[in-house]
């Protein structure tokens, strides 16, 4: 066993203050005051500010990012569903959600690594389809599936991408469910046929290739989040 | 008759602080040195900012701490509200004491001494200019690192909430303005502490009283 800068600092900290496990000890406890500030501070007629077309990233230099090994394709027949503590569930193809009420915006991207880019996206205002199947108000979360894999861990098993969301973040109105970007239809490394786009969120919470949207009483992780990323993780 | 008590050169308040800033100046820039490596890059996505010399340099594993970006990112918002805390107590209990008044640069009483001063150092005059707890110079650059770390404490909430504080984030130049200015900021802060350690070095008794207090006036 080698004594590596890091692992005696590890050692060292354990368990109060342990960064590869960041949810526990002191670390967890000033994620969940932060969580709460964040809470505290967000307004949901606060919008992200409208960029101006000049401001369009260059497509080429907007990351597309995947934990699978490759950009997953649509299953056959693929469907969307909306579900958990709502009224009447759905279960939405993309010709159903196009006829929803659409929603455009253009705003900043910002990544958890530190970059931002910009693009315009357009989509069905989770507001909108939360008020359609009956969301219950005391369904104070949102979990987002995906059909995409990951592996966490090297040799470990496979785990579906997913995020779980506070309601009022997920209710913000530049929060959709995207079917486009910059005009045309998602392509497959943007999330087709359906991702989650948000103002509000870093970029790991906004789930590609959504099939499951679930409304919750308590709180879920998320991939990024069961490995130690932030939860709340808004912008 | 009442008289005046004897104040020693550094309060205990005022040590307690400065040396409380050590571990936490030091974690905060080594876990945002971390963050850093996650994005080596000045600019927005695809436009790499000319003026930054160090694109895609990655600091060395002695300068980072966290071990990973979401290890870093937790320690840096978690320490920093007790060094915005920290910060809090200094100033307030500077405000409250009158401290101030032998510390802060006021530009009509210290500039010419912080002139002379300069002169000094760079052989210009020969003799030191009178002072009092510290010469014009010193009161000049402890004032100014204190706006300096508002500067990025300012920019930190710029990066930390971009949208929710977007009238911050548009007064310095947006997300990428926001994420320069704080790293410049750093770079700054960097520059302070070597020049500090360096001039306490050649003046020992300076570097006792941040200790002992050192002696009452």
């Amino acid at each position: 066993m080698s004594f590596s800068r890091r692992r005696l600092l590890a050692l060292a900290l354990l368990p109060a203050c342990n960064p590869s496990r960041p949810h526990e000890g002191f670390l967890g406890l000033m994620e969940r005051f932060n969580a709460q500030v964040q809470a505290g501070m967000f307004r949901r007629s606060k919008l992200a500010p409208e960029e101006p077309r000049e401001a369009l990233t260059d497509p080429e230099h907007f990351p597309s990012y995947k934990v699978a090994e490759d950009y997953p394709e649509a299953p056959q027949g693929w469907t969307v569903s909306v579900k958990g503590l709502v009224a009447k569930p759905l279960v939405l193809s993309l010709a159903e959600l196009r006829k929803l009420p659409r929603t455009d915006f253009r705003v900043r991207h910002h990544c958890v690594e530190g970059w931002s880019a910009v693009a315009s996206w357009h989509g069905v205002r989770l507001s909108d389809l939360g008020r359609l199947c009956g969301a219950d108000p005391r369904a104070g979360f949102v979990e987002f599936r995906s059909f995409e894999q990951g592996q966490p861990e090297e040799g470990g098993p496979l785990v579906r991408y997913s995020s779980s969301w506070d309601r009022e973040s997920v209710d913000h109105p530049q929060t959709i469910l995207a079917y486009g970007k910059n005009g045309s239809p998602l392509t497959r490394e943007e999330g087709a046929p359906l991702r989650l786009y948000s103002a509000v969120k870093l970029g790991y919470k906004m789930v590609k290739w959504v099939d499951e949207v679930v409304y919750q009483p308590m709180p879920n992780g998320g991939y990024w989040e069961d490995q130690g990323y932030e939860w709340f993780a808004g912008v | 008759m009442q008289t005046a008590r004897a104040v020693p050169e550094q309060p205990l308040a005022v040590r307690l602080t400065h040396w409380l800033n050590v571990p936490l100046l030091l974690l905060m820039a080594a876990s945002g040195l971390e963050i850093l490596a996650a994005f080596p890059q000045m600019g927005p996505q695809g436009e790499p900012a000319s003026w930054y010399p160090l694109q895609e340099w990655v600091p060395p594993s002695w300068l980072r701490a966290g071990g990973w970006l979401a290890g870093a990112r937790h320690i840096h918002f978690a320490l920093g509200w007790f060094l915005v805390a920290n910060g809090l107590v200094y100033l307030i209990w500077m405000a409250a004491s009158g401290e101030w008044r032998r510390r802060a640069f006021l530009p009509r009483r210290d500039s010419m001494n912080a002139l002379q001063t300069m002169a000094y150092y760079l052989r210009v005059r020969k003799i030191a200019p009178e002072q009092g707890l510290y010469n014009g110079l010193q009161r000049l650059s402890y004032t100014a690192v204190i706006f300096l770390a508002v500067i990025e404490v300012l920019s930190g909430l710029a990066l930390y909430k971009p949208v929710q504080l977007s009238a911050l984030a548009a007064l310095f130049g947006g997300y990428d303005g926001a994420r320069a200015i704080h790293l410049l900021g750093l770079a700054a802060l960097a520059g302070f502490t070597v020049g500090h350690i360096a001039m306490v070095l050649l003046h020992p008794r300076a570097l006792l009283s941040i200790f002992t207090g050192g002696s009452r006036s």
